[in-house]
């Protein structure tokens, strides 16, 4: 079986700058991490290889340190791994990050399941897989929280939907994207980082894919624009109170009674 | 366009043998193509290796005045109508009305035709009702074919979907299939004379709002949580008063054809879960944040809570550390609240925390640090040390009840 995990570098921390006068991302000096959620994927993706065997690839989008996500995959015992990093990639929103995905995804070759994290914890959207999917022609399911079955031509899948759990099947070649509470991610081992110190990430750019009209990547090929970032509303009419302990828990308190809350 | 992948090709040479327009030839080991390409797609067919493809690429420039109307995505749970959709159509209405457009309801289930009346009682104008035995149970694939019958049927401007379990898996499907632009989890909605969607959210996961439009495609998909808009007002018996012909001109029952109405999935089960009160719906909150130090000191929101009658919450950094689950988590990634009151403790503020509580009626900020960005977001500060406060704050109210029960 061919297993597929899209996985993000993302910020360390959520504290980010952004340049207000450009709209652009101060990263630099920012640590960064492998997003949460997709470590989630790997795990599925690894149990599932025990059970049906096949090979694990790790796609990642992203500029060249991106490729240190799929260093960690790796380590927890991903066979393979590409990064799409090219300049021309850049600035891209849900469709045109989603295209350049299935265009490197269609480049790499054929695969039966697709995993993806919940979400990213930079973007918060969870747009991308179901995007990916639509551009790959094939089923999603969302939100997938455990795993019933899995075998040559099916994933059976429990979907959180919010006020009911779905049993749902899924034929080859499928996409879901995967949720906290579905495995708890194994650690990266020492061992496997030694064995796969030189295992290559290999590096495909605009110029490997099969649509070469660059207006469909990056900035250009998204239908989203930015027009401007500002900062968060703050409310106006804010009374501050200082002081002991005492003399605040009695002044909450008579904010309590006179909003009638107590 | 048609193009190769030539890491995929071994130069087997089938697409050239299949080719009705000798389009193909080999040229230094590598297959080219040339101008005689008609997009017969023949060769995609033939290629074992599927190195060949037809990419459509990204279509970016719409004649605006094609696309008229706000869709709204009416969500149900069988056939109640979800909240959220009647706080999408209130948005609807109000948007609709400032650039002259209709507003439309998508209406996808089984047995719901009856139903649909209802939603005329919002100020929708058309309701398009996608009823079959097949679209019960939500499935991504018939679901998307019945969006996708509903908008070229309707051709609207601006798409609007809740961002629930349903509405986050449908709505990049569709502006993906419609190669359109979509923002998620807006928090405010505006239009402009021309009509772009003026779409502010939350972004960069920075401190920061972004207004996002998606100015050259349509239509503009956006996604709204629940709880954050304001819900249309309910006309008493519009409907009941409509002529038997006026209701057919407004529901319009629509069907797909059979090739659109296979699906790959195979719902096997639905379970109910257990009806647990959502922090979404409660009226007074008590969050806590990265101020507690410990997860047993999350006893005092949770007392504090009991005290008033209301529920805990908190935030991501505590639910990455397992000290609550992610249905409490108030943010981006979690919950949007809008109760009478909450209290926050501990909690800095960062913009995706705020953006989903600062509609709440009254927000009392507890915080030792006076420069924490909560304070912004509040109507009450209190620069304290909530180990202190909290404690002293619940012995205030339990002597309140001591006396009131005397």
């Amino acid at each position: 079986m061919n297993i597929l995990v899209c996985i993000k570098q993302v910020p360390g921390t959520n504290k980010v700058e952004v340049d207000e006068e450009t709209g652009v991302l101060k990263r630099d000096g920012v640590s960064s991490k492998m997003n949460p959620y997709d470590l989630y994927a790997i795990e599925t993706a690894l149990r599932i290889r025990e059970k049906t065997g096949g090979t694990i690839t790790a796609v990642t989008m992203g500029p060249s340190q991106a490729q240190d996500v799929i260093k960690e995959a790796y380590m927890m015992g991903v066979d393979e791994g590409y990064i799409f990093s090219d300049r021309r990639f850049a600035g891209a929103d849900v469709l045109a990050t989603s295209y350049t995905l299935s265009m490197g995804i269609r480049a790499i070759g054929e695969f039966d399941l697709i995993l993806c994290g919940k979400q990213t914890t930079d973007g918060d959207t969870g747009q991308v897989g179901p995007a990916l999917a639509e551009y790959l022609e094939i089923p999603h399911v969302i939100w997938v929280k455990g795993i019933e079955e899995v075998d040559e031509n099916s994933i059976t899948v429990e979907q959180d939907m919010a006020d009911c759990t779905a049993i749902v099947r899924l034929s080859y070649p499928c996409l879901i994207t995967v949720d906290k509470d579905i495995a708890q991610p194994r650690l990266p081992s020492y061992k496997k980082k030694l064995k796969t110190r030189n295992r290559p990430v290999k590096i495909m750019s605009f110029d490997d894919f099969a649509d070469k009209n660059e207006d469909n990547y990056g900035l250009s090929g998204s239908a989203t624009k930015v027009e401007r970032i500002f900062p968060p509303d703050s409310n106006d009419d804010h009374i501050m109170f200082e002081g002991t302990g005492e003399k605040l828990s009695r002044e909450i308190y008579d904010i309590l009674v006179k909003n009638k809350i107590v | 366009m048609l193009s190769i992948n030539h890491n995929r090709c071994d130069l087997c040479g089938e697409c050239i043998k299949a080719c009705p327009f000798g389009a193909l030839t080999i040229k230094d080991e590598r297959v080219e193509i040339s101008a005689a390409c008609r997009m017969c797609r023949i060769c995609l067919k033939k290629c074992p290796n599927k190195a060949l493809l037809a990419a459509d690429g990204i279509r970016k420039t719409a004649d605006k005045s094609n696309w008229k109307g706000v869709l709204v995505f009416a969500e149900h749970m069988e056939g109640r109508i979800h909240p959220v959709t009647l706080e999408l159509i209130g948005k609807a209405n109000e948007l609709g009305a400032k650039i002259d457009h209709p507003v439309y309801c998508i209406f996808i289930g089984h047995g719901i035709t009856e139903k649909a009346r209802e939603l005329l009682n919002y100020g929708v104008d058309k309701i398009f009702v996608y009823d079959h035995e097949e679209f019960a149970c939500f499935r991504e694939d018939l679901y998307s074919n019945a969006f996708e019958d509903c908008i070229k049927k309707s051709k609207p401007s601006i798409v609007l979907v809740g961002a629930t379990a349903v509405g986050r898996s449908l709505a990049p499907r569709l502006s993906t299939r419609f190669r359109t632009g979509l923002t998620a989890d807006c928090t405010v909605l505006d239009v402009k004379e021309n009509s772009d969607l003026i779409q502010i959210r939350p972004a960069f996961g920075g401190n920061i709002m972004a207004q996002i439009v998606t100015e050259s495609s349509r239509p503009q998909f956006a996604t709204v949580r629940y709880k954050v808009m304001e819900k249309a007002r309910f006309i008493d018996n519009f409907s009941e008063k409509l002529t038997a012909s006026e209701i057919s001109e407004k529901i319009e029952i629509c069907r797909l054809p059979g090739s659109k109405m296979k699906s790959k999935i195979e719902i096997l089960k639905v379970m109910p879960k257990e009806k647990e009160v959502s922090i979404s719906d409660a009226e007074i909150i008590v969050a806590g944040g990265r101020g507690f130090k410990d997860k047993k000191d999350l006893e005092m929101l949770e007392e504090m809570a009991s005290l008033l009658g209301g529920q805990t919450a908190v935030t991501r950094p505590l639910v990455e550390a397992g000290w609550a689950p992610y249905t409490k988590q108030i943010g981006l990634s979690g919950r949007t609240v809008r109760p009478r009151l909450i209290i926050t403790c501990g909690i800095s503020g960062a913009v995706q925390f705020t953006a989903c509580m600062n509609t709440s009626e009254c927000i009392i900020a507890i915080n030792n640090d006076k420069n924490a960005p909560i304070f912004q977001a509040a109507h009450y500060g209190f620069i304290g040390d909530l180990y202190e406060i909290l404690p002293l704050l619940c012995d205030e109210i339990r002597k309140r009840e001591i006396r009131n029960a005397v």
